[in-house]
């Protein structure tokens, strides 16, 4: 299955680029809002995660269509577009979250490094563990700081004693840029936190697993700008260890913290490339509606 | 945590690589989920195994019991026995010796039978019940006076058990209830087709009895009826008042907090507390009388109550409030928009848990136990204060009999009590099935 | 109990309803839109003037009726009876009224007692005949009081509207009512028994044995009635019901909240609770009769010496009875969980058995602890289970395999049969209820509190 795969995507990608010389002036190449064919180059030189011809089926509801895309290593991508369009189902289907919903259904090729995701020699756990996730709303677990952070590595044992896990849960802490706002209460539930730091603390838990991406579904939807601000710099910070994917309803965000963005539009990739050519050139009218705010 | 299988116990813990981690330790976290799942099923299926389990124990004990056995005797009705006068009066019918057909028919049958203590054993096969069964025909027809006829008598409660196969033929004789002799007999009589098993009307019909073959439940039956009768009409007009007063009279302040917590907690006391309440109150200081369904509606009444006021609250704040407000907007005072619009569609949820509520009254015993209704009582009561039981303390009193055919009697009760129930509580599912709605 | 007057009067009221609304539409003129109210109101009005009145003297007349009979007679026996005691006084009372009521009974042939239960029958003619006169005349009384006041501007609506709301009032004061009937009642019998009785050593004594106290010279020398035997029998079964109701219950409700699939939870979940609408009666007789005989079997077969009223027959059955109990309270607490902290866990590369343990049921555990809480409250307030397979002999053991006796089958042993009211074993059944209904409460209280503070923490 993988090699038709790609090699359909190799044909698809030759389509593309003969359909997209590089044009620098404003305006939109493909006029026709029907066409729901990706525009833009969805390859990267050292991809950490490829997908190819990915679907999903919500019972009979199609939300997501055919979706094929590579993320490149220690990259920030970005997945824009307006609600209801599949970006978050999308992300869900990276770490196979999607299993968690009964009616959910996903078919295609996704790829971590060599591996097929879906393949029955890749456990759910261990995939999860290489692919972290956070969330919309902060989720803190009822626990103290310290065991929220210390969760990961206690499940996976990770760790031999408890002052390895002492330094981890403070490494990954000061990695989230926390470090110095729960140093002295270590052991109050991580619910006592404000949002933001609740929201910070999730990536910290996240981070404490060493997984090789990150996944954010709109983190910074709850948080007031402030907030939103701290954890845009703290995802800058970390790509140099980690690969990150975020979905955003904010297009200055995509544009702030991202080197590529995708647009999504009604389970469709309408068009993916580097972040300052869809923000200053979109090639489609659909993301060139979205960007200049015709709908959205 | 497990130093042999993490390979990486040199390199500090953020560098270590994930994958290998979790891959040496899957094995036994699958072998922990695994263990953890069947953990699960395990106690469901011991929990729907035991719904199963007393269903069958109590189906296997007590579907003998609605057949009972019956001997064919040839009973002469003899007018000079009967009615030497002549008169048929009734009076005269009523007072004559009818033990005396009965043995003279039990005689007729095996007429080889000598001596006083074998002739009493042959009178001890069919039930004490027999004569009054004779002077119940004869009464109702006399015209049976003179003839001769095949009467199928009901059998002693022994008879009835060995017949069933409950006692044990190989039983030292002592050790029994039923002598040789009478296994003989009723072996001739068999081969005789002369003892054959009909439906039991007699658990239906009567009330009950030391003798397990004339004992029956209709005493408890009627008891139940009108016991859950008051339960029924006081409770629901005041659990239906107190739940439309809480929810869309009342205001918030303390007084009605103070009658919120109370009825929950109402809800939690133990059913042998409102018996004393019932005893201290009903029977020491308004000197109701004891037994009485009426006293044992009154408790089970204020024991329900809770019941049909949180499921009436509940029923009530599931009626929108566009319907209130519609109906306020068009000048109605605030009783007729409850009289007219939200009680109507609060009603079918209303009297689903109060059809529950009636459902637990019914099994409830304890509090009644309190209030004297644990007599022994022959008579089928007639009214609200005649002394009376219920079906599950009949149920109660009769698990204390040691004989065999008492048990099976009272798990035939249990089946009869479970059958109202499943018949109460289908109902009320239906009920909410057929005016569900969804706004 | 005079049903037919009861009718008589109900179909006067509905009457008097016709009456009223006629009257209004008369004094309306014919137009409605004149009236006050809608005449159907009028109506009522005059309904509830017939009939609440009336009502109200009937149930006084039937109150007060019988017990003035009783004095009027006994005023009108022969002195040798009308001096005894009050004991002896009420026994031929009891024989009068057996004798009005036609029973048979050992003083019949007493020329006495016939001619006064003859005069008892007299007066009783006489009095119903002068309830029906003033009950009746009462309610058209209370129907052309209404029929005068009803004019045009008369706000029927609000009058009865009013009445309607007194009722409403009244209904939800029962349950108030109820509560203080039950306090005051075990109180106050709990009173007089611990002015026998101290109540240190009812509570903290270790000899149960209140047929000794039959005199009421022996009591307190004796010391019967320590009952802390009772207590420990109590907890010691309801221990037991807990050790199987919990895991199960809990297990169960895990299982179906987060393993089962929606067909088998559709299926499931009802077929358990089937075992919390079982009666009581029911479990104390599977108990009694299977489960007992069955221990006991195995026991022996162990070689082990099995009571065959064991506690553990009668807390093995109490948990089974109890597991639905458990499970459905602790779904609700379960499923009251967001939905975030579990994706959240399983982001992490948890298992689902990891994300149960170390997540779910650490953020459920107040909602969890309160329904165990509300179960042992349940358990030590069962009284059925216990008084069919428990014992009644007060052992102070923790052996499972004796027989041990409870609370509730200590309260249902003195209380049944025929005792007079006053004697200490009776009140004694007053203080163990006192016992049960204060501990039950404080359970109640403490779970219910804990479970809505755990659900307002996720709302």
């Amino acid at each position: 299955m993988s090699t038709t795969a790609i090699d359909t995507q190799i044909a698809l990608n030759g389509a593309l680029n003969r359909n997209a010389p590089i044009r620098q002036s404003a305006g939109a190449q493909v006029t026709d809002y029907d066409n729901r064919q990706t525009v833009g180059k969805i390859t990267v030189d050292n991809p950490k995660m490829a997908c190819r011809e990915v679907n999903v089926y919500y019972g009979q509801k199609h939300a997501i269509k055919n979706v094929s895309l590579d993320i490149g290593a220690n990259e920030v991508i970005a997945f824009i577009g307006p609600s209801g369009c599949g970006k978050s189902t999308f992300i869900r289907c990276l770490n196979r979250m999607n299993d968690t919903i009964p009616a959910a259904r996903v078919t295609g090729l996704i790829k971590l490094d060599d591996d097929d995701i879906h393949a029955k020699e890749i456990d759910v756990v261990q995939l999860r563990a290489r692919v972290g996730m956070v969330f919309q709303k902060p989720n803190p677990f009822p626990k103290s700081i310290y065991e929220n952070v210390a969760y990961g590595p206690r499940i996976h044992g990770m760790v031999n004693d408890k002052a390895e896990l002492d330094q981890l849960v403070r490494d990954s802490l000061e990695r989230a840029g926390l470090i110095k706002e729960v140093e002295k209460r270590m052991l109050e539930p991580g619910t006592s936190l404000s949002g933001g730091q609740q929201q910070r603390l999730c990536i910290a838990r996240a981070i404490a697993v060493n997984p090789e991406v990150i996944l954010m579904d709109e983190p910074c939807s709850a948080l007031d700008p402030i907030a939103t601000a701290k954890i845009e710099e703290l995802i800058d910070e970390l790509r140099e260890n980690y690969t990150i994917v975020i979905v955003t309803h904010s297009m200055q965000q995509a544009a702030r913290v991202s080197q590529r963005t995708a647009y999504f539009h009604l389970g469709d990739l309408i068009e993916i490339g580097d972040t300052d050519q869809i923000f200053t050139n979109p090639r489609h009218k659909l993301t060139e509606d979205y960007i200049t705010g015709r709908f959205g | 945590m497990n130093k042999a299988t993490s390979p990486n116990g040199a390199t500090p813990p953020h560098e270590r690589d994930i994958k290998t981690i979790v891959n040496a330790g899957l094995a036994r976290r699958h072998a922990a989920e695994r263990r953890f799942r069947w953990y699960g099923l395990t106690a469901i299926t011991l929990g729907l195994a035991f719904v199963v389990l007393m269903f069958a124990n109590i189906i296997n004990k007590g579907l003998p019991a609605f057949w009972q056995t019956y001997i064919q005797v040839p009973i002469t009705f003899d007018a000079a026995a009967l009615d030497p006068e002549g008169q048929r009066d009734p009076r005269a019918l009523a007072g004559a010796d009818y033990n005396a057909l009965v043995r003279a028919g039990l005689r007729q049958l095996f007429p080889k039978v000598e001596g006083r203590l074998p002739l009493r054993a042959l009178s001890a096969l069919v039930s004490t019940d027999a004569s009054y069964d004779l002077q119940r025909r004869v009464l109702a027809d006399p015209q049976l006076i003179g003839t001769q006829q095949e009467i199928w008598l009901l059998a002693s409660a022994a008879v009835d058990t060995f017949v069933k196969g409950n006692i044990d033929r190989g039983l030292e004789e002592a050790n029994r209830p039923i002598k040789d002799n009478q296994i003989d007999w009723i072996d001739q009589l068999r081969a005789a087709g002369k003892i054959e098993r009909q439906f039991n009307a007699v658990l239906f019909r009567s009330g009950d009895s030391r003798e397990p073959e004339q004992a029956g439940i209709r005493g408890a039956l009627m008891g139940s009826f009108f016991t859950l009768l008051v339960t029924f009409l006081l409770s629901f007009p005041i659990g239906v008042a107190t739940a439309v007063y809480l929810e869309e009279f009342a205001p918030k302040n303390r007084w009605t907090d103070i009658i919120e917590v109370n009825i929950n907690n109402l809800a939690a006391v133990p059913s042998i507390v409102f018996g004393l309440l019932g005893l201290a109150v009903f029977i020491n200081f308004f000197g109701l009388p004891r037994s009485a369904p009426l006293v044992g509606g009154l408790v089970l009444s204020l024991m329900t109550l809770p019941v049909i006021i949180i499921a009436g609250r509940a029923a009530l704040t599931s009626v929108p409030p566009s319907i209130r407000e519609a109906a306020l907007g068009m000048g109605a005072s605030k009783l007729q928009m409850v009289g007219h619009h939200v009680l109507p569609l609060a009603m079918p949820g209303m009297l689903t848990g109060s059809i529950i509520g009636m459902a637990r009254a019914l099994g409830e015993s304890a509090p009644l136990l309190m209030i004297g209704m644990v007599a022994f009582i022959v008579d089928v009561p007639k009214s609200f204060l005649d002394p009376a039981t219920v079906l599950p303390v009949q149920i109660y009193l009769w698990s204390d009999l040691p004989e065999r055919a008492f048990v099976e009697r009272t798990s035939a009760a249990i089946m009869v009590l479970l059958a109202f129930m499943i018949l109460m509580n289908g109902l009320a599912i239906l009920l909410r099935k057929r005016f569900e709605r969804r706004w | 109990m005079q049903p037919l007057l009861f009718l008589t009067l109900l179909l006067l009221s509905a009457g008097a309803y016709y009456v009223g609304r006629r009257r209004a539409l008369a004094v309306a003129g014919g137009h409605i839109r004149n009236l006050h109210s809608l005449p159907s109101f009028y109506g009522s009005y005059a309904a509830l003037w017939c009939g609440l009145p009336a009502l109200l003297v009937f149930a006084l007349w039937a109150v007060v009726q019988p017990n003035l009979l009783v004095d009027w007679v006994v005023a009108g026996l022969p002195p040798e009876l009308r001096d005894l005691p009050p004991d002896r006084l009420n026994l031929v009372v009891n024989d009068l009224k057996n004798l009005v009521g036609g029973n048979f009974v050992s003083s019949a042939s007493d020329p006495v007692m016939v001619e006064a239960a003859e005069r008892y029958r007299q007066l009783r003619a006489i009095g119903n005949t002068a309830l029906w006169v003033v009950v009746l005349s009462f309610a058209i009384a209370g129907t052309a009081y209404a029929w005068r006041a009803i004019s045009p501007a008369f706000r029927a609506r609000n009058r009865v509207e009013g009445v309607v709301n007194l009722f409403l009032i009244a209904s939800s004061t029962v349950a108030i009512f109820t509560t203080v009937g039950i306090v005051l009642s075990v109180i106050f019998e709990s009173m007089r028994f611990f002015r026998q009785v101290p109540v240190a050593e009812f509570l903290f004594g270790l000899q149960w044995s209140p047929q000794t106290a039959l005199r009421a010279d022996q009591v307190g020398s004796s010391g019967a009635f320590g009952a802390a035997p009772l207590f420990a029998g109590t907890l010691l079964v309801s221990a037991i019901a807990m050790l199987v109701a919990v895991p199960i219950g809990l297990m169960s409700a895990l299982y179906l909240s987060e393993y089962a699939t929606p067909k088998f939870r559709a299926f499931a979940k009802p077929a358990l609770e089937i075992l919390a609408g079982i009666p009581t009666v029911v479990y104390g007789f599977f108990a009694a009769l299977t489960v007992a005989p069955l221990i006991r079997e195995i026991g022996s077969a162990l070689g082990l010496h099995v009571a065959s009223e064991s506690a553990l027959a009668a807390g093995l059955v109490m948990g089974i009875m109890i597991i639905p109990f458990v499970s459905s309270l602790s779904d609700d607490v379960i499923n009251a969980v967001p939905q975030s902290m579990r994706d959240g866990s399983y982001a992490l590369g948890a298992t689902k058995s990891e994300t149960i343990t170390r997540v779910l049921l650490p953020a459920a555990l107040p909602g969890i602890v309160g329904s165990i809480l509300l179960a042992i409250s349940r358990a030590i307030g069962e009284t059925m289970i216990v008084v069919m397979a428990a014992g009644l002999s007060a052992n102070l053991t923790a052996n499972p395999l004796e027989a041990v006796t409870t609370v509730t089958v200590q309260i249902v042993t003195l209380l049944t049969g025929d005792q007079e009211f006053d004697s200490p074993k009776t009140l004694a059944a007053f203080a163990l209820g006192l016992v049960l209904f204060v501990v039950t409460l404080i359970l109640n209280i403490i779970a219910l509190r804990v479970v809505r503070k755990y659900r307002e923490q996720y709302e």
